[in-house]
């Protein structure tokens, strides 16, 4: 009897390492913890977690509107989560996404309000190219940095931030150079119409920024799967130096891999800006380059299983707001939920590791 | 004008701005030195922050100044738990942390009080320290004579954590279990034991520079009020090479800077808010190119797990 007990106990182990060490399972259990998380602390707080959870569903899927909003939420969400993939295949962490979706916004704004009479074809492509310059230019002095003089990115990219908010903030404020003078509110002129992103789903706000981030997925999974750069790149993330050794100069590659990363992120905002609002306005994002972490661990940091977890964070920030409308319970349960899921994706590597040894340990004793 | 930006209140104004940088880099020294990155300060603060303002609330001023170093500490104990016991990448980790820190205290302060969202209401505050004696002298009192009882906390825990950093024996093992785990462990020093004491004693400095924003600062929580002091004092960590004489030094400085920057504008100078606020952020960064140019490096094991054979 107690042989076969501790046989059992034995394959269970097992079993929990082999969902750590399985790419989809591992996340699925990520996603699962966290909103079992937060269910059972809807009710500390004195919310009904089974009302919460229904609107969050109907907020997100209930109808094709709703599905559009989770689709348009995704948007922003998938270009700067793949920025951040790219940025972390490289060994770098870019918590820098933020100020990048804020700058990119502000060029995007400023090409689409200030510049008349250019057709649609040349003018958002303009403005888009503008958002994407503007994000890689805003990440090339901690790329700078860390590559020249070896600064951590994190303490960079984040003074970077606060930077970019408040020179945005600045961007609109009563004596700002892109205040709109005509309005009240701290928000530039509204864009021309030639730069704005077109609807392609009738009876929604979803736009064409949908294909651009879906083609951004492939674009940076080509680029790292298929490409000398991309193997460049993963190989000094993975070792900078071995990559040394192997005659890569790793700083040359933290240079591109964060430029291309705030690229990203300067993208998603410029998708937001000439999608959403028209318009610059000071703080717009709930969070999405801080969400990015989060969505990109879930996708594995795979620029295509990023598509689906961002999907399902856009659901989140969707369904969250017709849930903190119905029943009372705050949208920034997400980030409650991001947290579990980052801790959980951190820990499947080296806990799988850590029991393995453990049970290793236990057969040969 | 010249006196609004030159007087001696910029000197007592700037302690009182250096002090959450101070204790944040403290935070970060102590860890750093045992080996532990700790990117979470920022987030640690955030949140003792908020709960030292909960704890004031509904206890009273001191008992929430607890309330926010005990939170500190539990945030440490599970950074620790992670990057020593499950040995998870202490970036990520710690970024799981400052993200919560964003989100979880608008949840909690929307559902205990009714019709607040990102603020928590007045709460009672700890009074300053009026020292008489001080108080009168002419120059010395202006700077001294009012100050708060956590700022004098901060200052002396700089010649402290200067002490058992270099001068006993416990210090002598938190920094070699940071440069050389395996020497150290060879020597019957417990490396996991150590870092496991330093990155709590971490959280707990962290949570007393979050408690002094909310309720000794200022008089109440608002969302994101820390304002990357914690990444500031990581800044200062750097620029003070990681010793608790230097940390003060620099963080004296970046709060120098931000009194500076808040005379100037109470002084009318012809340069817009938003601008003027940018002004930490870019001394910050500059102050790391400086000591980055000289090529100083933290301590060598910072960042990687030990793995006993």
């Amino acid at each position: 009897m107690k042989t076969q007990s501790s046989f059992q106990h034995r394959q269970g182990i097992e079993l929990v390492v082999a969902v750590l060490e399985e790419p989809i399972a591992r996340s699925l259990l990520a996603l699962f913890l966290a909103l079992a998380v937060v269910f059972l602390v809807m009710p500390v707080l004195g919310a009904n977690p089974l009302g919460a959870y229904s609107s969050l569903f109907a907020g997100a899927f209930g109808s094709k509107q709703a599905i559009g909003e989770t689709s348009l939420a995704m948007t922003p969400l998938l270009i700067s989560s793949l920025g951040f993939a790219l940025a972390y295949k490289c060994g770098l962490f870019n918590i820098g996404l933020e100020g990048q979706i804020q700058v990119g916004a502000v060029a995007a704004a400023f090409v689409g309000y200030s510049i008349h009479g250019l057709p649609s074809a040349v003018h958002l492509p303009l403005a888009l190219a503008a958002s994407l310059a503007a994000g890689a230019i805003w990440g090339l002095g901690p790329a700078i940095l860390k590559a020249r003089f070896g600064i951590h990115e994190v303490i960079s990219t984040i003074m970077m931030n606060y930077i970019a908010f408040k020179l945005s903030a600045y961007m609109v404020s009563v004596q700002g150079p892109m205040k709109d003078r005509l309005d009240l509110m701290p928000a530039s002129p509204v864009i021309e119409s030639s730069a704005k992103l077109a609807r392609i789903m009738g009876g929604t706000r979803l736009t064409w920024g949908i294909a651009i981030a879906l083609v951004a997925a492939f674009l940076v999974w080509f680029l790292l799967s298929k490409t000398r750069l991309g193997y460049k790149l993963r190989v000094v993330g993975q070792n900078h130096f071995a990559a040394e050794v192997g005659g890569i100069r790793a700083s040359h590659y933290y240079v591109i891999a964060m430029m291309l990363s705030a690229g990203l992120g300067g993208l998603a905002g410029g998708v937001e800006t000439l999608g959403v609002h028209y318009r610059l306005l000071a703080s717009f994002s709930p969070g999405y380059g801080f969400d990015a972490i989060a969505v990109s661990l879930l996708g594995g940091l795979h620029p295509l299983y990023i598509i689906v977890s961002s999907f399902i964070f856009g659901a989140l920030r969707s369904g969250a707001i017709l849930m903190q409308a119905k029943e009372g319970m705050s949208k920034d349960i997400v980030q409650v939920i991001s947290t579990v899921i980052i801790f959980v994706m951190s820990m499947a590597d080296p806990l799988g590791r850590l029991i393995k040894r453990r049970i290793g340990l236990k057969t040969n004793a | 004008m010249l006196e609004h930006l030159v007087n001696l209140s910029i000197i007592s104004s700037s302690l009182r701005i250096a002090t959450p940088i101070l204790l944040a880099s403290l935070a970060g020294t102590i860890s750093e030195r045992s080996g532990v990155i700790n990117i979470g300060i920022e987030g640690v603060m955030l949140l003792s922050a908020f709960a030292a303002a909960f704890g004031s609330f509904f206890l009273g001023a001191w008992p929430g100044v607890l309330v926010g170093v005990m939170v500190g500490g539990a945030l440490g104990l599970v950074h620790a738990f992670m990057s020593i016991t499950v040995r998870s990448d202490q970036v990520v980790n710690a970024t799981a942390v400052n993200i919560l820190a964003i989100g979880l205290p608008n949840i909690i302060i929307s559902r205990v009080w009714k019709g607040y969202y990102s603020s928590t209401p007045i709460v009672p505050v700890v009074r300053n320290l009026r020292l008489e004696l001080l108080d009168r002298l002419p120059v010395v009192g202006k700077v001294f004579g009012d100050l708060n009882p956590i700022v004098y906390v901060a200052f002396l825990l700089v010649p402290a954590m200067h002490v058992l950093l270099f001068k006993t024996r416990v210090g002598l093992r938190i920094r070699a279990v940071g440069e050389l785990p395996i020497a150290a462990d060879t020597l019957g020093v417990n490396v996991p034991k150590l870092r496991y004491l330093s990155v709590i004693a971490s959280g707990m400095l962290a949570g007393l520079g979050g408690a002094y924003l909310s309720i000794c600062y200022q008089s109440q929580f608002s969302m994101g009020m820390t304002e990357g002091r914690g990444f500031i004092g990581l800044a200062a960590m750097i620029f003070g090479r990681w010793t608790p004489v230097g940390a003060m030094a620099a963080s004296i400085l970046f709060g120098l800077a931000d009194a500076f920057q808040a005379n100037a504008q109470s002084a009318g100078l012809p340069i817009p808010a938003e601008i003027m606020l940018t002004l930490p952020y870019v001394l910050t960064l500059l102050a790391l190119i400086k000591v980055a140019g000289k090529r100083v490096l933290g301590p060598a094991a910072a960042g990687q797990p030990y793995v006993k054979n």
